[in-house]
């Protein structure tokens, strides 16, 4: 067919060409080696440059890991056994690694804080992955009360009336929506508060007279090392986002007063250090509540946590919604829905899987910077590592701590990372 | 006058010219004005609408036609005058806004389609949310227009798979899911190729022919000339002339009119 001449005008191909196999330079090994090892001569000398540094590195560190301690009672001990050849010293971990994970938490309710993390798992599972019972949601919403109770403990009492406090406020919206969809806001949002301000201290103090049950208390001082990264970097995660959709959305308000609130709040909490929020939170805060009113420091530094990642969070959100084709908003009001369905239904869901990559990042951001909390006298890792180098025993030890709480940080916001991965792929629905 | 831009099919069972129109109002605008900043886009706009009338409005772009269209479902504020549709008036007041969309079916030029639903979730969303009606009910009904649009089989499929002529027949079901009794076309065809302009035209003969009140802004003159009652000509945001179709073609009066036609017509 091929020796048709090109000014031949008639022309009518009367079989079409079968599919034939690439040659064998273009699949397999050969192929990858080629074109993404050995494509040039500069990525030939980068490869081969890339490979030496690797091995360079792995000649340096690799028998300092390899000739690694596991049990011994101090870091002389450590040296006496290594005996002058290189090698690490991770009997530290072995020797205190109750005190990385839980901090001083007494060590007779360590299943405390190990069954709160266990539930914590099961609770997030129904929220990360859609495909399970959806029944499941209701175990997430009870969690965050049956771990408060786990890990301070004292009367159960308390986190149940806190919890029934919410369960006024749906009960108040299902009555007050068949009268009014304004009034069953007003009425979900004022019966909790109402319960809380005036029913739930009696309550809470007539049943904990009578029926006295409950967990040994524990104070917040005890708390330390991941225990405490992962109740305020948990906390903070779970309460920045909504506080984050809901301040975006305020910026983005037709209503003066509602935008203004939200710019400032946004702008003065990203103008600002965390640490400077976080030492405010440790010693002003109490100059300006009313006398007599403590507060737990976890608490305050959870708040300040949470806000600080909300600033950034409405701005990561707010890049979404910009990237949002107008035509997405029109067609949901064409189609009648009103502003929060609209939202709800429309917008956000895909602006949030716009925005998946930087609500990651603020995340895992807000993750790290719980390490911060050392400098208000809180004992995260890093405040324990300090606290167990000024043992004798184990003074002058670096490295083993560092890996061992750089390695579990490191696992947690791999983590986070490659589910968001997951996520993007499975909401991947544009075929673009 | 040179031949129509696309060719209508002739085997039609209704000659739709000829069909009748209800003496009852389906919208009324009187004295509509609208500005952009200090742009006059709308000037003293007069229109009435009959139910089951078809209307094409034409014009030159920036003419104010689109414009003219997203005021009557209110994605477009106008700033002085009346619009009356299916005797809701147009207000800031929500209530009445919200009332009025779910009545008028909107058809948008890039389709708008909600790329991260299904082609089902896409029709039955509005009738679940906004009327209420049940899941079950939602789909079947979901089912039977994206039958009436012939694409039953894409149902499951998500809008980024479909071909443009597809997304726009998605989106002429998804409007009509919600049980209108009036639809807007804003330029349906003007993102499309022009393979897949036909199908689109084809199913808006389709929905002219069961009596729906349709106001479209198109240049498709031969969708004109077999579907359209009546003709409107704008031209700086003022309606400059209209007429029944084959008088509009024929004897166009205003010399704007003759321009702007033998300019799309006459290559």
């Amino acid at each position: 067919m091929s020796n048709i001449e090109a000014h031949t005008v008639a022309y009518v191909r009367d079989t079409m060409l079968p599919e034939q196999t690439p040659p064998i330079t273009e699949k397999g090994a050969v192929k990858w080696l080629r074109e993404n090892l050995f494509s040039g001569w500069l990525n030939s000398v980068l490869t081969v440059l890339s490979l030496l540094v690797i091995w360079w590195a792995l000649a340096a560190i690799g028998p300092w890991l390899l000739n690694t301690i596991w049990n011994a009672g101090s870091l002389r001990e450590c040296r006496e056994i290594l005996d002058g050849t290189p090698g690490a010293c991770f009997a530290v971990i072995n020797d205190r690694w109750h005190q990385l994970l839980f901090g001083f938490y007494p060590s007779q309710h360590y299943w405390r804080p190990t069954l709160a993390f266990v539930l914590l798992l099961a609770s997030l599972a129904p929220v990360l992955f859609t495909n399970l019972p959806r029944k499941l949601l209701y175990v997430s919403a009870a969690y965050p009360f049956v771990a408060y109770h786990l890990l301070w403990g004292g009367s159960i009492w308390l986190p149940v009336s806190a919890a029934l406090g919410f369960v006024a406020g749906f009960v108040a919206f299902v009555f007050a929506r068949r009268v009014n969809g304004l009034l069953a806001v007003f009425a979900a949002v004022l019966a909790p508060i109402f319960w809380w301000l005036f029913l739930a201290q009696p309550f809470n103090a007539g049943l904990s007279s009578v029926l006295p049950i409950g967990l040994e208390f524990v104070r917040s001082d005890r708390f330390g090392g991941f225990l405490i990264s992962l109740v305020i970097g948990v906390t903070g995660i779970s309460l920045s986002l909504p506080l984050g959709i809901l301040l975006a959305l305020g910026r983005q308000s037709d209503m003066v007063f509602v935008k203004s609130v939200c710019v400032i709040f946004i702008e003065f909490i990203r103008g600002v250090p965390l640490i400077t929020l976080l030492f405010t939170a440790s010693l002003l805060l109490n100059y300006f509540l009313p006398p007599g009113t403590s507060f737990d420091l976890i608490l305050r530094v959870i708040i300040m946590v949470t806000l600080f990642a909300a600033a950034y969070m409405a701005e990561v959100i707010r890049g979404g919604l910009a990237a949002l084709p107008r035509g997405q908003y029109e067609a949901a009001d064409a189609l009648g829905l009103d502003y929060w369905k609209a939202q709800r239904l429309i917008i956000m869901p895909q602006a949030l899987k716009i925005s998946i990559p930087g609500i990651v990042n603020t995340f895992i951001g807000l993750f790290k910077d719980t390490t911060l909390v050392v400098f208000i006298g809180l004992l995260d890792p890093i405040g324990l590592s300090n606290a167990i180098r000024a043992d004798t025993d184990w003074n002058g030890i670096y490295w083993e701590l560092f890996i061992f709480i750089g390695a579990l940080f490191f696992l947690f916001c791999f983590g986070i990372s490659r589910y968001s991965m997951y996520l993007e792929r499975k909401l991947k629905t544009d075929h673009r | 006058m040179s031949e129509p831009v696309v060719e209508m099919p002739v085997d039609r069972k209704i000659d739709i010219s000829q069909m009748k129109v209800s003496d009852e109002i389906a919208i009324q605008i009187t004295g509509m004005n609208k500005w952009f900043g200090s742009f006059h886009v709308l000037r003293d706009i007069d229109m009435t609408v009959n139910r089951g009338e078809r209307i094409v409005i034409c014009g030159p772009s920036g003419s104010g036609k689109s414009t003219l269209i997203r005021c009557i479902n209110r994605l477009e504020e106008h700033q002085a005058g009346q619009i009356i549709v299916d005797g809701t008036e147009l207000t800031s007041d929500l209530k009445n806004i919200d009332k009025v969309r779910s009545e008028v079916g909107m058809v948008f030029q890039h389709f708008n389609l909600f790329p991260h639903l299904t082609i089902l979730e896409n029709c039955t969303l509005a009738p679940i949310w906004v009327r209420k009606t049940p899941k079950k009910e939602a789909e079947e009904i979901a089912m039977h227009f994206l039958e009436k649009v012939k694409i039953p089989e894409q149902a499951l499929k998500y809008p980024g798979q479909l071909s443009g002529g597809q997304q726009q027949r998605v989106a002429i079901a998804r409007s009509l899911c919600m049980r209108p009794r009036i639809m807007l076309f804003d330029e349906p065809t003007s993102a499309l190729d022009p393979e897949m302009i036909k199908e689109v035209l084809d199913t808006m003969i389709q929905l002219a022919e069961e009596g729906m009140t349709m106001i479209c802004v198109t240049h498709e003159m031969g969708f004109a000339q077999a579907v359209a009652n009546r003709v409107i000509f704008m031209d700086q945001g003022q309606i400059v002339e209209q007429n029944r179709p084959t008088e509009f073609f024929k004897n166009p009066k205003s010399e704007r009119t003759k321009l702007f036609l033998s300019q799309i017509l006459g290559h």
